[in-house]
């Protein structure tokens, strides 16, 4: 079926807002829960994300809370945990920060901007009426809530608590930890749920951006957006068979059915000789470096995937905030393939301590070191594609720019650990800590907030509350970087991560004012996103009504209404020009040129218009 | 409010970087001096980096706030229409892949050092001072037993009768290279001195040597780095650095404990009253 057919036949049907699509009225339960509807299906995984994102910070102040006033007794929250007098056991504490880790990275960050954005936006800008497979895309959404179901488990048995990566042996011997039983393999099941639904957003996305672009929209045509949403998907499609691939080792490595049917207890990771907790001693062979080496194939690129589709995004708003193309398209492009490329041969940098090969070390660190080449080459042209425009400080740009000043932090902290003999130091500090914050929240998030504001009005038919966002945007700010810049500086104390009460340790005990300042500076961050949640409710009733195109933007899925009805587009578009057409002084009708208006002249301005050249 | 906004973006990198630099006043900074000179030259790689991120963070954030500030403040009825300088794209790859690939090979002897044994001092390799293995949640410390002359024997890989073991307190010579043997007993653990720079993973199922040369004496901090149970955080252990004459009395004194029967000599008991 063409892409755009099912909008030919319903070509009449203009403003109507949904069921465009004119056969039958689906019924609630296909229109709102099993959906086929590409945007629908994002915006389940923008709620079901945003809601985790919720959980995952409640669980963040959890182990602020602990890190800051250790053994007191937990305000607000304390009640939930009554039988310890609300104070956070060491037990406690370890499953506070697997689990923070665990929501965050896995229902929060890959879904949000996979799920969520790339669901809603990949068939909208690329000119499709919906994914290439539908149903696959259907599943996709519900097969993150037996995920979900899976860490909820994990809690119920006490919740994992061998830290997100999992380490073999703490996390797969039964004895290592009171975790390590139930609820490690639960956790484990989750993680592999959540990798199926990765996979089938992925294939689907591949499909779609590949074979499913309107007439005109060439391959350097596309948004940045849809440039990140393909790569991002490529690395997923290659890199997360061998995390599902890994958790299946350590399933079995800890299956463990007792009576006749005894268990699987393969020793993929499990070294002989342990005598672990005064359990048994271990029987095997295997090598618990294995399991980082895997692990961290896919997770190092899964880094990438937390960032690119931001960084597609953020181009995109860029650039039509300054009213300006953005500068360099091609050179973005290479950049973030560069990135996804290198993402690949980088992942022993998490393990330039734990043993291996000291020669891995060296390699490791000259590709990690030279990954923050197409890093820099991206942030320079964010720079200049501010550089002559012309803006305005809404909402949508203050995210903007935040999220180049933040990546700029994170990238540059990314250069300390990135050096094998400071890493030594450096390595599971507060230095750490601070990186990836800076990278996936400060950055990724910022995106994302960014991104939410940008295309509400597309995905409600109103606009959020510009008051209500920036003041969002400040105590965001504000809270985060007080909470994350002064970790910088307990990872140069040596300040180790993971710790439930670090000021037993002589060379710690002053660094305690410090940490509460970071935990006020959490909790102002914490309580500032529901102001999000209550701007994000209020303006689907309150907020001023858009247009189709109330930024003036470019893209294609500014074209259909707002919000589209099923099928998407009212008149299939074509594509006639690049995505960045701003301020071109061929139009001078208006500062935006939109990949779908007919060219004016018949001197051929619909050409690349010398992108990068 | 446009005013407000291009300050907010020029005030905090301003603030952060009064922040990171007063810190040391604070002791927002290293525990100290290293006490080994292979940590020193890896605080001077730090502060190497530490330049070169500084410039660079300083010059973007400018750069980011003096665009967003003309970009606002714009009287052209258009923004620039510009897809980019193909020049300014090569001056902007090549010159931070100069910058970054120095860094990355000016690292690489300091990590031989630290690490590739065929680097290690040749004293320290061929006599181990102690085996340490971690297990939930001590380090357990093992010296090999002394001679007749007490003088302390070769360190054997698998445990002898007369070795000398002490847990949480590892004590090394001063002024000389030391090898320690670091193991696991059950799960990963992580070595970590910080005073030293010092940090290496205890891998169940391997030996893994560490070299330090420590120059001060004193007691310093052995934490652990990597999760390892709930007890992570009170794997607290100390390093005595002592001079040799004393190093070899604590070993004669393990071994008296050691050896210890319960039937005290007169001497020994007058000298415990004391």
């Amino acid at each position: 079926m063409s892409a755009t057919g099912v909008a030919l036949e319903h070509g009449h049907d203009h403003d109507h807002a949904h069921g465009a699509h004119g056969h039958h009225e689906l019924s609630f339960v296909k229109k709102y829960v099993f959906s086929t509807d590409h945007k629908m299906i994002g915006m389940q995984f923008l709620f079901t994300t945003l809601l985790m994102m919720m959980v995952g910070g409640a669980l963040a102040l959890g182990v602020r809370w602990q890190v800051a006033f250790p053994w007191t007794s937990m305000p607000l929250f304390g009640p939930l945990f009554a039988e310890s007098g609300g104070q956070i056991s060491p037990e406690f504490y370890t499953m506070l920060f697997t689990m923070h880790a665990t929501v965050m990275i896995f229902l929060v960050i890959i879904p949000v901007l996979a799920g969520a954005f790339g669901n809603f936006l990949i068939p909208l800008m690329i000119g499709a009426d919906d994914m290439a497979f539908p149903v696959l895309n259907m599943l996709s959404y519900w097969f993150m809530i037996p995920a979900i179901a899976c860490f909820g488990l994990s809690f119920y048995f006490g919740g994992a608590a061998a830290g997100w990566t999992a380490y073999p042996l703490l996390a797969d011997i039964r004895a290592a930890a009171p975790s390590s039983g139930s609820a490690q393999t639960f956790w484990l099941l989750g993680v592999t749920f959540v990798g199926v639904s990765s996979m089938m957003g992925s294939v689907n996305y591949m499909t779609t951006i590949i074979n499913m672009r309107a007439p005109g929209m060439t391959l350097f045509r596309m948004p940045l957006t849809i440039w990140a949403m393909l790569i991002t998907a490529i690395l997923q499609a290659f890199a997360l068979p061998v995390l599902t691939a890994a958790g299946f080792m350590q399933v079995f490595d800890r299956l463990d059915f007792g009576g006749p049917l005894e268990g699987i207890h393969t020793v993929f990771f499990i070294p002989a000789g342990l005598v672990v907790n005064n359990a048994d001693p271990t029987v095997g062979g295997g090598q618990p470096l294995l399991w980082q080496h895997l692990f961290w194939f896919y997770s190092h690129p899964a880094v990438y995937i937390m960032l690119l589709p931001a960084m597609g995004m953020v181009s995109d708003m860029l650039a039509c905030m300054c009213r300006k193309p953005v500068f360099g398209y091609k050179p973005m492009v290479f950049s973030m393939s560069a990135i996804a490329g290198l993402g690949f041969i980088v992942w022993g940098h998490h393990m330039f301590i734990s043993g291996m090969n000291p020669a891995l070390g060296m390699t490791f660190m000259l590709s990690t070191i030279m990954i923050a080449l197409p890093s820099a080459v991206k942030v320079f042209n964010w720079i200049g594609t501010i550089w002559g425009g012309r803006l305005q400080f809404n909402t949508v740009t203050l995210y903007c720019a935040a999220f180049i000043s933040m990546f700029i932090v994170g990238g540059l902290s990314g250069i300390f650990m990135a050096a094998v003999p400071v890493d030594i130091y450096f390595h599971d500090t507060y230095m750490i800590v601070a990186h990836f914050h800076y990278v996936v929240f400060g950055t990724t998030l910022f995106g994302v907030f960014a991104g939410i504001q940008f295309w509400y009005p597309k995905m409600f038919g109103r606009k959020m509350n510009e008051t209500l966002g920036k003041w969002h945007f400040f105590l965001s700010f504000i809270g985060f970087n007080g909470a994350f810049f002064p970790m910088h500086m307990l990872g140069i104390a040596g300040f180790p991560r993971r710790y439930a009460d670090p000021y037993i340790h002589p060379y710690l005990e002053h660094l305690m004012p410090l940490n509460q300042f970071i935990t006020v500076s959490a909790i102002i961050m914490g309580f500032g996103q529901f102001l999000l949640l209550y701007n994000f409710g209020t303006s689907w009733f309150l907020g001023e009504k858009a247009g189709r195109n109330p930024w003036g933007a470019n893209g294609l899925e500014w074209s259909a209404p707002s919000p589209p009805g099923h099928g998407n587009f009212d008149v299939p578009p074509v594509c006639y020009r690049g995505p960045y057409e701003y301020s071109n002084p061929n139009n001078p009708d208006q500062d935006f040129w939109m990949q779908t208006d007919p060219p004016k002249s018949k001197k051929k301005p619909e050409g690349d218009a010398g992108h990068g050249h | 409010m446009r005013k407000f906004w291009c300050g907010f973006f020029i005030f905090w990198p301003i603030a952060a970087v009064v922040y990171s630099a007063v810190s040391p006043q604070f002791n927002w900074w290293f525990p100290g001096p290293s006490v080994t000179e292979l940590g020193q030259r890896i605080d001077n790689l730090f502060y190497l980096i530490l330049i070169i991120v500084t410039a660079v963070f300083i010059g973007t954030q400018v750069a980011l706030g003096y665009v967003l500030w003309r970009a606002s403040h714009s009287k052209a009825e258009r923004a620039w229409f510009t897809h980019g300088s193909h020049n300014l794209e090569v001056i902007w790859s090549v010159v931070p892949s100069v910058i970054l690939l120095f860094l990355a090979l000016y690292q690489m002897d300091v990590w031989a050092l630290f690490r590739v044994q065929s680097f290690f001092p040749k004293e320290a390799l061929n006599a181990p001072v102690a085996e340490v293995t971690a297990r939930q949640f001590e380090w357990r410390i093992r010296y090999p037993g002394l001679d007749e002359h007490g003088v302390p024997k070769k360190l054997h890989l698998k445990p002898q009768p007369d070795d000398l073991y002490t847990v949480n307190d590892l004590h090394v010579p001063i002024g000389r290279p030391v090898m320690i043997n670091l193991r696991s007993d059950d799960v990963q653990h992580s070595f970590f001195l910080p005073h030293l720079r010092i940090k290496q993973d205890a891998v169940p199922g391997q030996i893994i040597p560490i070299w330090f040369k420590p120059e001060r004496q004193g007691n310093f901090d052995l934490a652990c780095a990597e999760l390892c149970g709930w007890g992570h955080y009170k794997m607290r252990a100390q390093l005595i650095v002592e001079r040799e004459v004393e190093f070899q009395a604590y070993l004669q004194k393990l071994r008296a404990d050691q050896n210890y029967d319960g039937h005290a000599t007169p001497s020994a008991v007058a000298k415990k009253d004391e």
